[in-house]
């Protein structure tokens, strides 16, 4: 495996990662990266996202930790307000729960309860989502479980250039984010060339990844793609699908969705967790609120069965959304 | 050390320590009249642990603090006028009204965070050691949390974590032998929270939280071991709180007699003793700072009664620094 992509390789979804936190820790001395196995003599991470960080830029700047989630976040909020630009690796999704109080009860409330005079400009990465038997420990997305913390900044992207992009800025931000990186993007996810200085994505808007008139599918993440499979699956029957990908969760881009669900009138919200209190139920809402009477039919929501994620593999691929349940939604939804 | 340097430091810490038990007197009174309605958790009985922490501290050194963080607020110099404001909900207080008492931040005095949950200052104040290491600022940061807290998962990840990375930070337990209602002992697996330490390769030391003057020599050491990239220190203040755990818990599972005992040990009339005898302050000197004190802490009220609430357009400020597309 390379360990950085070149302007001639096409990157993966782990190039994009490790690109943007080498061009980050370059051109910016606060930034410093610390987590499980994280430096190089452990491995440059348990998926090399971190890979030669810690021998170009030292082992101070970069740092494995203990395994100890409060410890990890609560060293990212306190070298934050101090001035730093930390990026803290929580291994995996379900482990931030472990850290829960550290990133929801400190890291999104110290601005507000300063009264503004600290801020807290740290970024939590870490792994999500079901792929080859992992279990219900160690497969969740807490999109919607940390979406309704008031002070987070959510950030879910689907593609290399994304990941690059979106990580720049969650890292240049002033506020705490949460960047979630599907493992099946480490897997099997698209690869793209990676301009020579790749753009920075602003955070809070969203990009239309298929456009179409018909329907329109509102996603993120790994379900991106699947919703694309979907849309080209419906294509050959004359339905054509818009994909928006969000990108980022919160704040999520209201405008891009609005106008979209306008103009095709007939929308599916879909994502990998479980659709019950989720991340779908807001955007539906929202839409229903604004766009009621112009709607050709009630906003359908689709996503992973509301369980605890399976092991056997028949059993996790029942429970996964995957493009033939998003194709159901879409031809539901062309039927009203 | 010249007398006449040791003379004034002590007398400082008095005024510090006397600062606090008067604000501490002038909540309460306000509080039981009814003028004022505040979740409050009393510092009286603790002033000297924070005196002393503080005075090994350098005012750009950093502390974290705990909900009963009055003490620390004030011995690490938050203005009283602030510090009273943000206590009553003003809008002129050092967090606009939007922390209160349990949420105290105010960094031009090094106060940089105030945590309302149990243990979970340890690992936030690494951070900032972390920081210090890191950019070579020379900076210390002190960690203050109480002996409930040394039982709570944050409290073992961060000294060990501390201890792996020699970060420049000092733990400092302020026991007051009870967590919340629970006595010491029904809590907590060993007797002496100092022996804790060892665990986590660290130095660790007991010290009589109620004679300032010991803390602060313990500090001092902890404060140069720090600097010099030695690591940190675990401090164990013995020391005990003479109000229940929050205003309006009378504290009947404190037991009159151990009460009683505790009282004798009060640090401030034992202070207050040692710098007529020990450091030849006179009577007089005493009295009228006393007064001085009382005087600045009643006008602090004062201007905190009558300065506005905030403003309900607040509730919206200081969410985000920036939200989506970069606009404050």
């Amino acid at each position: 495996m390379t360990t950085t992509a070149t302007r001639t390789t096409r990157a993966s979804f782990r190039d994009g990662v490790n690109r943007a936190l080498d061009d980050a820790m370059a051109s910016d001395r606060r930034v410093i990266v610390f987590g499980e196995d994280v430096a190089d003599r452990e491995g440059g991470g348990v998926l090399t996202v971190t890979k030669g960080l810690s021998e170009k830029y030292g082992t101070s700047r970069v740092r494995s930790t203990p395994i100890s989630e409060q410890a990890i976040v609560g060293a990212a909020v306190g070298a934050a307000i101090a001035g730093a630009r930390p990026v803290a690796e929580i291994m995996l999704n379900n482990f931030l729960r472990v850290a829960a109080d550290q990133l929801a009860n400190h890291a999104a409330k110290l601005r507000y309860m300063s009264g503004g005079q600290t801020t807290v400009p740290l970024t939590v990465r870490t792994i999500c989502g079901a792929a080859g038997g992992f279990g219900a420990q160690h497969s969740d997305i807490l999109d919607s479980e940390f979406a309704h913390v008031a002070g987070l900044k959510i950030v879910a992207p689907a593609t290399p250039s994304d990941a690059y992009g979106l990580l720049r800025s969650c890292i240049e931000d002033e506020d705490p984010c949460l960047f979630l990186e599907h493992l099946k993007l480490y897997f099997g996810g698209p690869k793209e060339v990676l301009a020579d200085v790749p753009e920075r994505i602003p955070l809070g808007s969203a990009r239309i990844a298929r456009a179409g008139t018909d329907v329109t599918v509102v996603t993120y993440s790994q379900t991106v793609h699947d919703a694309l499979a979907a849309a080209k699956a419906v294509a050959a029957d004359g339905i054509d699908v818009e994909v928006i990908d969000l990108r980022t969760i919160a704040p999520w881009d209201e405008q891009t969705v609005l106008e979209s669900a306008a103009r095709t009138r007939r929308i599916v919200v879909a994502h990998e967790s479980a659709v019950p209190f989720g991340i779908g139920g807001e955007i539906s809402s929202r839409i229903h609120e604004e766009l009621f009477s112009q709607l050709a039919g009630p906003v359908l929501r689709v996503g992973s069965a509301h369980t605890p994620v399976p092991f056997a593999a028949a059993l996790e691929s029942a429970y996964l959304i995957n493009a033939s349940t998003i194709e159901t939604a879409i031809r539901k939804a062309t039927k009203a | 050390m010249p007398a006449s340097t040791k003379i004034i430091s002590a007398v400082d810490l008095y005024r510090t320590m006397y600062t606090i038990k008067e604000c501490d007197d002038q909540f309460w009174t306000l509080m039981q009249s009814g003028q004022v309605v505040l979740n409050y958790y009393s510092p009286r009985g603790q002033e000297a642990v924070a005196t002393g922490i503080c005075a090994a501290l350098d005012s750009t050194d950093y502390l974290v603090t705990t909900y009963r963080g009055l003490h620390d607020h004030l011995a690490k110099g938050v203005p009283l006028s602030d510090l009273w404001a943000e206590f009553l909900g003003r809008a002129t207080g050092t967090c606009k009204g939007k922390g209160g008492p349990m949420h105290i931040t105010h960094p031009d005095s090094g106060l940089m965070v105030t945590t309302g949950v149990v243990g979970s200052g340890l690992p936030i104040a690494n951070g900032f050691a972390l920081w210090s290491q890191i950019n070579g600022d020379g900076r210390v940061t002190a960690c203050s949390f109480g002996d409930g807290a040394s039982n709570i998962g944050a409290f073992h990840e961060a000294l060990n974590l501390a201890s792996v990375w020699k970060l420049p930070v000092i733990f400092v337990c302020h026991n007051n032998l009870y967590a919340e209602h629970t006595a010491l002992a029904a809590g907590t697996g060993v007797t002496r929270i100092a022996d804790r330490a060892a665990s986590y390769g660290m130095v660790g030391v007991q010290v009589d939280g109620n004679d300032p003057l010991a803390v602060r020599d313990a500090a001092a050491e902890a404060v140069a071991r720090a600097r010099a990239g030695e690591g940190p220190t675990l401090i164990e203040a013995v020391t005990f709180r003479f109000r229940g755990h929050q205003f309006g818990d009378p504290g009947e599972y404190i037991d009159k007699a151990e009460m009683a005992a505790a009282r004798e040990r009060d640090p401030l009339p034992r202070l207050r003793a040692r710098l007529l005898d020990e450091f030849g302050a006179s009577p007089d000197e005493l009295t009228a700072l006393e007064d001085e004190v009382r005087a600045a802490v009643t006008q602090a009220a004062k201007d905190a009664l009558a300065t506005p609430e905030p403003s309900v357009e607040e509730l919206f400020t200081d969410v985000f620094a920036t939200t989506a597309g970069g606009a404050a």
